[in-house]
């Protein structure tokens, strides 16, 4: 059971923005993509978790697995940080949220509404919940925007946990998050203008 | 999908949840009727059902606009569309959460407002009747056009646009089967349809919702 | 050779430029032979006089609004079903051309309605089935520019005009359930095959409906390729500033 792109392409606005994308993430391990800003980290992470088709190729083992977080936490600030975590459970199916809670340090604000978090604080009940979906592969876009570096290796602990249980974990950012993790980058991989892959535009060229 | 009904209701009684805005809305509106078309009660009497359909209608429109925007600005719906619910399924708990905190107070409060616009005692039973029928499906029509534009700015109008439209078949339904059981007529007939509108669109336009919202995520 | 191989952008604007100027021609005889032969060429009706002869524009009109809403829907089914962008283009293009014929033929109406019922409006079915298919044109418009991404926009129209086109129905029969109406009876009346206007009338009619269908055809395949050359110049400008 592991995630497997295969020669993937992937558009943004109806332009191609990445060919020929292929990698695997095992049972255990974790894959920091890397690319410079616009190079399209988002749109193959939102590909992944099937929020969008790809161009081409094939993605398998991501039916059912995927815990997706982008860069809104899906966070209600009129609910506490508990009845936030609670519902995510609860939509995956779950019931425990207190190791989620500690992971993250929150059990001290589990009873502040979250919108009085900061924005740290929303950041990190934002991971926490990745943790409640009982998902075996998180998908990560930019995961410590606004973190500290406690709470990055918070964050750190939390992934490494994950890996030890038979998680993966996928995640695109810029820093070093200190994990023990192949890094796989999607520069070379910027679709070539005069290919042709089926992206929606090119019936008019 | 319990868990999303329960959210979504426990979203709307906290503060700035807008709980109670649809139904404030209703009773202006009607209130505001005398004043624009003069005290007469049998004048009233005779457009009591109308007005309070139109006002019910506009009601549920209103509150249409954070159906989903909210969810959509904040990523909730992204997130959902990854989870194990579908989206068919957590659309229809959006709509009847949506009926729940709009439709159900309007119909409890059309009573009150029709003794205020001196409604003919005969037609409450058919206008309670034919609004309980008939918000449901204003309800699950209005999800339908908030899926449509949800990812446009500013789309509160053009949903407007998009949704009265739809309303017609309903509104022409509901209103007469008030209107003719308020001047002692057998308004059975348009209930029947409307009650046939609303089953139809209960159980199909959550699918048309659906795949709009997926368009409009990817 | 396959019908579908006009789905191909080139080959469709290819394929029009060498209709066009046919279509072109033929729509603007059949329109003036028409509405000449119609205006002065048949005699006034004996009760309703000379306002009789507005026929020649509204009945066209009439049938031509609601066949274009037909076409948006076949399009849409055939861009969601096989996703043929020169479909969706076609019924973006067919839309405002619709609600123009919607237009003409709710103001002959009324401008007829005036003299004959002694109202320029009222609420017949007809006359309402035509304002809530403006309605519908609006909202199918309104939506088409609001989408900023065209293959998105095209998605989301597909749909409306589906969906639309099942309310447009409900809403036809709520309508006529309403009110019975003082609309004439139709003068076409399809589904029997017989016609209720008499021959001197009807052969000017028929010229001006096959004008106007012309006219019709011509209108959407000139509007669908400048929609086509915007996508093109739109896909061209997105390579070349991404590679800049």
């Amino acid at each position: 059971m592991a995630l497997c792109v295969q020669d993937v392409a992937v558009a943004r606005g109806g332009v191609p923005v990445l060919s020929g994308v292929s990698f695997t993430v095992a049972p255990r391990t974790a894959l920091i993509l890397r690319g410079p800003n616009g190079a399209g980290k988002t749109t193959l992470l939102r590909t992944i978790a099937g929020l969008q088709p790809p161009l081409s190729g094939r993605i398998d083992g991501a039916e059912e697995t995927i815990a997706y977080a982008g860069h809104a936490d899906g966070l209600k600030a009129m609910l506490s940080v508990t009845e936030n975590l609670t519902f995510w459970a609860q939509v995956f199916g779950q019931t425990d949220i207190d190791a989620a809670l500690a992971a993250y340090q929150l059990a001290p604000l589990a009873d502040r509404l979250a919108g009085t978090l900061s924005a740290g604080q929303k950041r990190r009940l934002g991971l926490a919940r990745l943790m409640v979906t009982g998902r075996p592969i998180w998908v990560l876009d930019e995961p410590t925007v606004s973190l500290d570096a406690e709470a990055v290796a918070m964050f750190a602990g939390a992934v490494t946990a994950h890996m030890a249980t038979g998680g993966m974990a996928l995640i695109a950012t810029h820093i070093d998050l200190g994990l023990n993790a192949e890094t796989f980058d999607i520069t070379p991989y910027r679709a070539h203008p005069d290919q042709r892959s089926g992206a929606s535009d090119e019936a008019f060229l | 999908m319990i868990a999303l009904l329960r959210r979504d209701l426990m979203l709307a009684f906290r503060a700035g949840g807008g709980f109670g805005l649809g139904l404030a809305f209703f009773l202006i509106v009607t209130v505001l009727v005398p004043f624009s078309v003069g005290p007469q009660s049998d004048l009233l009497s005779t457009i009591a059902p109308g007005v309070l359909w139109l006002g019910a209608l506009l009601a549920c429109l209103l509150s249409l606009d954070r159906l989903l925007a909210l969810d959509f600005e904040d990523g909730t719906l992204d997130l959902l569309a990854t989870a194990p619910l579908p989206l068919e399924a957590a659309l229809s708990i959006k709509a009847l959460s949506h009926w729940l905190t709009t439709g159900l107070p309007l119909v409890i409060a059309a009573p009150v407002l029709g003794l205020m616009l001196n409604l003919a005692p005969a037609g409450f039973t058919w206008v309670i009747a034919s609004l309980a029928l008939g918000t449901p499906a204003l309800s699950v029509i209005g999800t339908f056009g908030a899926a449509l534009t949800v990812g446009i700015k500013r789309g509160g109008l053009l949903m407007s646009l998009l949704v009265l439209p739809l309303y017609v078949p309903t509104l022409i339904f509901g209103a007469e089967a008030a209107r003719r059981g308020a001047i002692g007529l057998d308004g059975s007939t348009p209930l029947i349809l409307l009650a046939g509108i609303s089953l139809g669109t209960i159980a199909l336009m959550p699918f048309a919702s659906a795949a709009v919202l997926r368009m409009t995520l990817r | 050779m396959s019908l579908w191989e006009y789905a191909n952008p080139v080959k469709f604007l290819g394929l029009s430029a060498r209709l066009q100027p046919y279509l072109w021609g033929a729509a603007g005889i059949c329109v003036t032979v028409g509405l000449l032969w119609g205006f002065f060429g048949t005699p006034d009706d004996f009760r309703q006089g000379s306002t009789v002869k507005i026929i020649y524009l509204h009945v066209p009109a009439a049938l031509m609004a609601i066949n274009a809403w037909f076409m948006m829907l076949v399009a849409s089914l055939i861009w969601l079903i096989r996703r043929h962008h020169v479909s969706a283009l076609a019924a973006k293009a067919a839309a405002p051309v619709g609600i123009t014929m919607t237009l003409i033929a709710l103001v002959t109406g009324a401008i007829w309605g005036q003299p004959m019922w002694g109202t320029w409006w009222a609420w017949d079915p007809r006359l309402t089935s035509f304002l809530i298919l403006f309605l519908f044109y609006l909202g199918y418009i309104a939506l088409w520019e609001a989408v900023e991404d065209p293959d998105t926009a095209a998605d989301l129209t597909s749909v409306l005009c589906l969906v639309g086109s099942v309310f447009a129905v409900l809403s036809r029969y709520a309508v006529n359930f309403w009110n019975q109406g003082l609309h004439q009876g139709t003068s076409v009346p399809v589904a029997t095959g017989g016609r209720t206007v008499a021959d001197v009338f009807w052969y000017p009619l028929l010229i001006s409906m096959i004008g106007f269908g012309l006219l019709f055809l011509a209108l959407v395949l000139y509007r669908t390729g400048t929609e086509i050359r915007i996508r093109r110049s739109r896909a061209l400008l997105a390579r070349s500033k991404r590679d800049a």
